[in-house]
């Protein structure tokens, strides 16, 4: 099912069944050149399969961007244990929706993805860790799996080759932790979902003590297009050092939010305006998330002229992450969003560590606080600070993912935090503006 | 030995072993970096954040707890930016903390307290609502304050790791994350409170313990347990003369960290109701309260009647006595009273065992052995319920140094869990079941075999025989039940050996044939109870009791005598692997004495004092020092708090060895003979009851 029209700027790699009859099904993907890639890499040598994903570029499309062709070649090749292909689908990310509509429309992408991952490690058994909330997409995935069964692409001696491969659904555990990758493996091997210490990282020690190549559903859906039309091509969809496109997902304050396949690169401005259809009843721009909550927010001056990838991002200081991206209108409370953001980190944090733990849930209290009117001119400072002081210190990404739009928000709209002291209401809340109008005639 | 790695911390250039994390190389060169969740022998958490150092080209602060050591690396411990951070995680840590540092038990000794005082800073900038959740009892002695934790986990480790129990676990997450017990409101355990000790805050708290007095208005006194035979060493926390407090604060003595429940509170009998505080004497058929001095005079006057006219004395000695009590007790018997009838409650065959070893040195286990030998044979015993500190070091062995443990029991037991093989076999069938595993223990390049009450005569024989056909290092630990009850063997409370395993050459009844004597006129019970299971024949025998409480034995006395117990008082005793430590006087029980004191008084009062020389513990160790064999501990060691390890006889025991009289009583985790059942605590629990 798809939830928005197409945009016509969009670049249809990974979701060009998207839209077919029967997209999910193996005879609509057979027929639009389904397991051509596995067929291919099956005669292919792994390092000639991890060549040609290093070809293309591709960077990782959970969050860090890491380059994964170097991922996968990680893997220890003359480790005697087993190896594991496990796939992060249990997309979490506030503002991130794009897995779910992989593995809806196209799942044997997804299963011919890990194939081509399995045999570049030569992998016998893949797991796919689907968030608890999606619990439709596995009756989806379990089905695809059932066909590529029955027609021969899981199970033993793949296409008549002495390659076998088994793949299983696995249901998440309902917490955001959860898709940070050790934390995964954990709750994939039964236990409390919380982070391990790496060094070692999953590729040399992953699930089940062995190696294993975990990546996001998008990276694993890329690697078919990848193999069938060569690393060369995908690369060249995108930038230098990004290659190919990105599922966007455009939420926020637009005419049209949906999830557009965009090649890396494209322009902010571009796709606020003509992907999204611009932003709701002509409102101006405010604030842009470029890539879930976890990226520091963007002010409208800084999304002049920049574009949708990695190093463009982090020339200014933010990140591509996920692709989801959140537009903001002129109406929206910087503070509001900065609690709300909070509020979500404070109910996802683990607890293992002491300044994710309590400096999300003071900082959730606070931001309350702040926005309810109470707030004092020194808590301004004290909210940056006590961000800054999680920065970095914390044993998982997720303390930083709290961080930083904290500290982006207090930083880029301090004064609208300053229009929230000496018990002044929220200025943005409707209610309290008709006040204000009032008190103003 | 890889090349060690050279680094610098804080200026200063350490060298470690290849793989040693920053946080132990920085001690070896004085410098301590704080931490909470770091716990040496424990798997690592990197949770608390409060060891993050600045290491040069990493571009942020690094966890010193699990950072190995690198060539070249340089470490700074003390920055501004490194202090900057642990202030903020203290702050960070009190917004939730309750602050009762007034009336929790663990101020005075708690490492958040100190970590505050050292790093923290003086003011909070937290004001917003703190969370409250209120205590919960998780068992008699388990008490859990959520608020205090700190999550740094070392209770879940200790208790799964540590004790191979895994009763704690973890609920919730982020700031409302709890530790939670395994039955979800109550605990199902070793009811250990190894968690309790290990917890850096007040947090789990002791049932015993909890809100009776503040940490410094105790005084702290390390003596060995007196319940089973493997001699671990408990702090006491004595305030008025009683005891408040058990645990193992400093971690020293051979047991580290390790208490099971009977050493961290069953030093509560010491002021049971029941106490006897004052000597009793029948009078007319009623034992009734009696002076000392009238008490003493009676049993010296009776004594030397009998003594006199060459009567017949029977002397049954005690498992939890001293070693200087035993061997007084003895030398009184067979120099002063002329009587060879003296034994004890036997309950492992160390004599046979000795004797089979006669001519190999170094076959005696020690406690370190079981963490340190590679391999370890488990026969006829279930230790982590009989010998709790034993199965500790097997696990602690197999957890730090992958020690292989094979295991050969009737029954499941705890050790099964951790075993490389394991042999169920029928009673009776534990040597079949040894030789099963032939093959495999000759690959290992050395083993400690640990063997209970069912090997015992011709059976440790062949034991031996099949460790030395093995070809390899093999050493051995004969299992015997409580505090002393390997003294009592080694101090000669057996007809037919003297102390040092030297042959008496006289006959003399045992336990048994004085209770079935009809023609026994006098019976010495000191700290026995052995007229709990049988009775005794001899109706007119004149009985002398040296006892705590008032036993079944104690009460067909005609004399009973206050003992105190070994809380308090000074002398040594031997645990299983023949390791030899010293008691300290911790609280006393108004009205009675040690049973040194006592049996020297009665010497006194007999005008015989000079034939066994002063009641006085340092005095009679210095004796068996110089003449039991195997006895000849230095003295600097025993004087320090250590163990020193015995090594009785290197050559045959002539004697017949009586495997018929040695049986262990078999107590679990929570009984201890007699003794245990007046503590309030080994009752009080649930596991307890069901056993
Ligand atoms: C708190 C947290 C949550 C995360 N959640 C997800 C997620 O839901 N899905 C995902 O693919 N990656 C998630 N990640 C990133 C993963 O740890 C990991 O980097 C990623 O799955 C690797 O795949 P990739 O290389 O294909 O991006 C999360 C990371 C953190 C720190
Ligand atoms: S930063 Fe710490 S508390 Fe937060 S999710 Fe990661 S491990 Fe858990
Ligand atoms: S008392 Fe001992 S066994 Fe029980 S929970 Fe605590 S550590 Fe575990
Ligand atoms: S109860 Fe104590 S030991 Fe356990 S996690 Fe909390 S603070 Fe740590
Ligand atoms: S193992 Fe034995 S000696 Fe150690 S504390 Fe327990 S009862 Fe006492
Ligand atoms: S001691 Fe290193 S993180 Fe706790």
């Amino acid at each position: 099912m798809l939830y928005n029209e197409p945009s016509p700027h969009e670049v249809k790699v990974l979701t060009r069944r998207f839209g077919l009859a029967d997209s999910a099904s193996i005879k609509t993907y057979l027929k639009t050149d389904g397991y051509v890639a596995f067929e291919k890499a099956l005669k292919m040598k792994p390092e000639e399969i991890i060549e040609e994903v290093k070809v293309s570029n591709l960077r990782g499309r959970g969050g860090a961007g890491f380059p994964t062709g170097l991922k996968w070649s990680f893997v220890p090749k003359t480790s005697p244990k087993p190896k594991y292909i496990v796939v992060n689908a249990d997309e979490s990310e506030p503002g991130t929706c794009k897995d779910r509509l992989l593995i809806e429309n196209d799942p044997h992408q997804l299963i011919e993805g890990m194939l081509i991952a399995a045999l570049s490690v030569d992998a016998h058994a893949g797991y796919i860790y689907i968030r608890g909330e999606y619990r439709y997409l596995i009756d989806i995935m379990d089905k695809a799996i059932a066909e590529a069964y029955e027609h021969g692409y899981l199970g033993r001696n793949l296409l008549g080759s002495a390659f076998h491969f088994d793949a299983f659904t696995h249901t998440g555990a309902g917490a955001y932790e959860c898709g940070e990758e050790s934390a995964l493996l954990e709750s994939l091997e039964g236990k409390r979902g919380v982070p391990r210490i790496r060094p070692p990282f999953p590729a040399v020690v992953g699930a089940f003590q062995s190696p294993t190549i975990l990546n996001n559903v998008e990276t694993f859906c890329a690697a078919p297009a990848i193999l069938r039309d060569g690393g060369a091509a995908f690369a060249a969809l995108g930038v230098p050092k990004a290659g190919g496109t990105k599922l966007t997902c455009l939420s926020g304050h637009l005419n049209k939010p949906g999830v557009y396949e965009l090649p890396l690169g494209f322009p902010v401005k571009k796709m606020i305006e003509e992907v999204g259809g611009g932003i709701r009843n002509g409102k101006k721009l405010k604030a842009f998330v470029p890539g879930g909550s976890s990226c520091p927010v963007l002010t409208a001056a800084e999304c002049e002229g920049l574009t949708m990838d990695y190093d463009a991002l982090a020339k200014v200081k933010s990140m591509l992450g996920s692709g989801g991206v959140v537009v903001m209108d002129e109406d929206t409370c910087i503070v509001k969003v900065a609690l709300r953001v909070m509020r979500f980190y404070a109910h996802e944090s683990c607890g293992w560590c002491i300044p994710c733990r309590e400096g999300t849930a003071w900082l959730r209290k606070l931001l309350q606080r702040f926005h309810d009117g109470h707030g004092q001119r020194s808590d301004i400072v004290l909210i940056g600070d006590l961000a800054k002081n999680m920065l970095g210190r914390t044993f998982c990404p997720l303390g930083d993912a709290a961080a930083m739009p904290t500290i982006s928000f207090v930083e880029k709209f301090r004064d609208e935090f300053e229009a929230h002291l000496d018990g002044r209401p929220c200025p943005y809340e409707p209610a309290n503006r008709l006040a204000a109008h009032l008190v103003a005639q | 030995m890889a090349a060690p790695v050279k680094l610098t911390i804080d200026g200063k250039a350490v060298e470690a072993a290849p793989g040693t994390l920053v946080i132990d190389a920085a001690k070896l060169v004085g410098i301590n970096i704080p931490s909470f969740c770091y716990y040496e022998g424990l798997t690592l958490q990197a949770a608390c954040r409060m060891c993050l150092v600045e290491v040069e080209k990493a571009p942020k602060l690094l966890a010193a707890c699990t950072l190995p050591v690198a060539e070249g690396m340089v470490v700074r411990t003390e920055t501004p930016v490194v202090a900057e951070a642990r202030k903020y995680t203290l702050e960070f840590l009190l917004t939730n903390h309750p602050l009762d540092c007034p009336v929790c038990d663990k101020g005075g000794e708690c490492e958040l307290q100190d970590m505050v005082f050292r790093y923290g800073a003086g003011e909070s900038r937290y004001s917003e609502n703190k969370l409250h959740v209120d205590e919960k009892q998780w068992s008699p002695v388990v008490f859990y304050d959520g608020p205090r934790c700190i999550l740094c986990f070392r209770c879940v480790r200790i208790c799964s790791e540590g004790m191979g129990v895994g009763a704690l676990g973890i609920v919730n997450r982020g700031a409302v994350s709890e530790i939670a017990p395994n039955h979800g409101d109550h605990l199902e355990c070793d009811e250990c409170g190894m968690c309790i000790d290990i917890c850096p805050v007040g947090a789990l708290t002791s049932g015993t313990y909890r809100y009776k007095t503040r940490p410094w208005e105790m005084d702290h006194v390390g003596t060995i347990c007196t319940h089973c035979s493997n001699g671990c060493k408990t702090t006491l926390g004595v305030r008025n003369g009683q005891i408040i407090r058990g645990n193992n604060r400093d971690r020293s003595g051979i047991n580290g960290e390790f208490l099971c429940i009977k050493g961290r509170y069953g030093f509560d009998f010491t002021d049971h109701p029941e106490r006897l505080q004052s000597p009793l004497m029948r009078v007319n058929g009623k034992l009734e309260a009696a002076s000392w001095s009238v008490a003493l005079a009676a049993v010296a006057k009776k004594f030397s009647e009998v003594r006199a006219r060459h009567g017949s004395f029977g002397v049954i000695g005690s498992t939890h006595t001293t070693n200087e009590e035993n061997y007084y007790l003895q030398k009184f018997a067979r120099s002063v009273l002329g009587t060879n009838h003296i034994d004890h409650h036997r309950s492992g065959d160390v004599v046979t065992l000795l004797d089979a070893l006669s001519g190999t040195a170094g076959s005696l286990s020690t406690t370190a052995d079981l963490y340190e030998r590679k391999a370890v044979l488990v026969v006829g015993a279930d230790l982590s319920s009989q010998q709790p500190f034993l199965a500790f070091q097997i696990r602690a062995n197999y957890r730090h140094h992958q020690a292989r443990v094979y295991v050969v029991t009737e029954n499941e037991v705890r050790e099964d869990g951790i075993a490389a093989a394991t042999v169920r076999v029928d009673k009776g069938g534990e040597l079949a079941g040894v030789h099963s595993l032939a093959e495999k223990l000759k690959t290992e390049s050395e083993l400690v075999i640990v063997f209970g009450d069912s090997i015992k005569g011709e059976a440790v024989r062949e034991l031996v025989a099949f460790g030395n056909s093995l070809g390899i290092p093999v050493k051995y630990v004969a299992l015997v039940d409580y505090s002393n009850s390997r003294g009592a063997l080694d101090m000669g409370l057996v007809p037919e050996l003297l102390p040092g395993y030297q042959p008496s050459n006289q006959p003399g009844m045992t336990v048994g044939e004085m209770l079935e004597s009809e023609s026994l006129e006098v019976l010495w019970v000191v700290g026995a109870n052995p007229l709990e299971s049988a009775a005794m024949k001899a109706k007119d025998a004149f009985v002398v009791v040296q006892e705590m409480f008032l036993t079944e034995t104690a009460q067909r006395a005609d004399i009973v005598l206050p003992a105190a117990s070994a809380y308090e008082k000074t002398g040594t005793v031997t645990n299983v692997t023949g390791e030899v430590q010293r008691l300290k006087t911790g609280p006393s029980t108004m009205g009675a004495k040690p049973d040194l004191e006592i049996i020297g008084l009665i010497a006194r009062d007999m005008g015989l004092a000079a034939a066994v020389g002063p009641w006085i513990a340092d005095k009679v160790f210095e004796e068996i020092r110089a003449t039991v064999k195997g006895y000849s501990v230095p003295m600097a060691i025993i004087s320090a708090g250590g163990a020193a390890h015995t090594m009785p006889v290197n050559g045959r025991i002539p004697v017949e060895s009586r495997p018929d009289l040695i049986h262990s009583s078999r107590d679990n985790l929570f009984t201890s003979g007699t003794l245990g059942r007046y503590s309030k605590m080994l009752g009080s629990v649930m596991e307890g009851r069901q056993a």
